[in-house]
């Protein structure tokens, strides 16, 4: 992607738009990016946890537009990657310094001031204000959907409205993929969703416990040496790596296997 | 070969949905408002030619990028 500012968004909420910031982010600095995640869900603020930040923040994002502090000053270091840096949401209800043309501005000094090679921007749920100025300052978009039918939808919509800003790379994540609800029958396959959404596929990643685990305890996933090629890990690292414009094929789940499949292969089927 | 046999696979039902509903989302109409479109068509063919009303099919396709409105009106020839 030439995109320096990405937005990541669902329009629908719990899809994992934190989790793929954190670990987009932190992938993306492990491949010697200088990297800034920038969480703007204010009033909801989460990423820091996520990252395991929390006990680092002092100054947030509206401290910056209000001008409370340099931005420098609100920028926080990860200790874990050189390179990976966290400007937090504010925990504070009011969202009425919000504005496009501050986020614009922020970013744009993040990338040309401080010399940040990605701005990796984190959306709030909802179409709203919040939504609205996190996508103000991107010029590139991941959209994250789950492959069921709230989420499709809402993804639907999202891709409308970033398209209206003219947005020129539109993503799409497939994440939550349980490859043996698939087999059954009874999960969308990828294939669907992107043949229902129209929009470019960046990365599938698996319905995988060891994201919750990751977040219980604040360490991004991507950060840690993994051997598993089927991770949810494994597949933001591949994400990463795709948003740099590397080929890396996509994570195989759906290897059938037996008599029926062999069938199904050589008449054509999927 | 079992699953020949077996009920209707919940993936198919709900891409079948999901398109349906999206249609209507994209178009910014509501399935109410369609139903109004049809009895309105009808009430203009009507006026040309002897219709139908229950062989009336209205809706939307996906072409590529564009989305169709496609009506399909059959009209009565009563050639015999």
């Amino acid at each position: 992607m030439n995109a320096k500012a990405i937005v990541v968004t669902s329009g629908k909420g719990g899809v994992g738009k934190t989790t793929t910031t954190a670990n987009v982010g932190a992938a993306l600095a492990k491949l010697g990016e200088k990297v800034c995640v920038v969480d703007t869900d204010v009033g909801l603020r989460n990423l820091d946890v996520v990252m395991g930040l929390e006990g680092r923040v002092v100054f947030d994002l509206i401290d910056v537009f209000e001008g409370r502090c340099k931005l420098r000053q609100a920028v926080i270091r990860d200790k874990r990657v050189e390179t990976l840096y966290l400007l937090a949401a504010s925990q504070t209800k009011d969202k009425s310094s919000l504005s496009e043309q501050r986020m614009q501005e922020t970013v744009k000094r993040l990338l040309e001031d401080e010399g940040f090679d990605r701005v990796v921007i984190d959306s709030p749920a909802g179409i709203e204000s919040g939504f609205r100025t996190a996508a103000s300052a991107a010029d590139g978009a991941l959209v994250v959907v789950n492959p069921e039918v709230s989420s499709v939808r809402d993804a639907d919509r999202i891709i409308g409205l970033l398209e209206s800003r003219e947005i020129a790379e539109v993503r799409l994540i497939v994440n939550r993929l349980r490859p043996a609800m698939v087999r059954r029958g009874d999960m969308l396959e990828v294939d669907d969703v992107l043949e229902i959404l129209g929009v470019k596929l960046i990365g599938i990643v698996p319905e995988d416990e060891q994201v919750l685990i990751s977040t219980n305890v604040g360490s991004p996933m991507s950060l840690e040496a993994g051997s598993n090629k089927t991770s949810a890990a494994q597949a933001f690292r591949n994400i990463a790596r795709r948003i740099r414009g590397d080929e890396v094929p996509f994570l195989q789940f759906d290897e059938r296997r037996g008599f029926i499949a062999g069938l199904r292969k050589l008449f054509g089927g999927a | 070969m079992f699953g020949l046999f077996r009920r209707r696979k919940s993936r198919d039902a709900l891409k079948e949905r999901l398109k349906l509903v999206l249609s209507y989302d994209r178009a910014k109409l509501t399935p109410g408002k369609m139903e109004e479109l049809k009895s309105e068509l009808l009430g203009v063919i009507g006026k040309y030619f002897p219709s139908e009303a229950e062989e009336y099919d209205v809706r939307f396709e996906q072409h590529g990028d564009r989305m169709v409105l496609v009506a399909n009106l059959p009209i009565r020839t009563d050639r015999k």
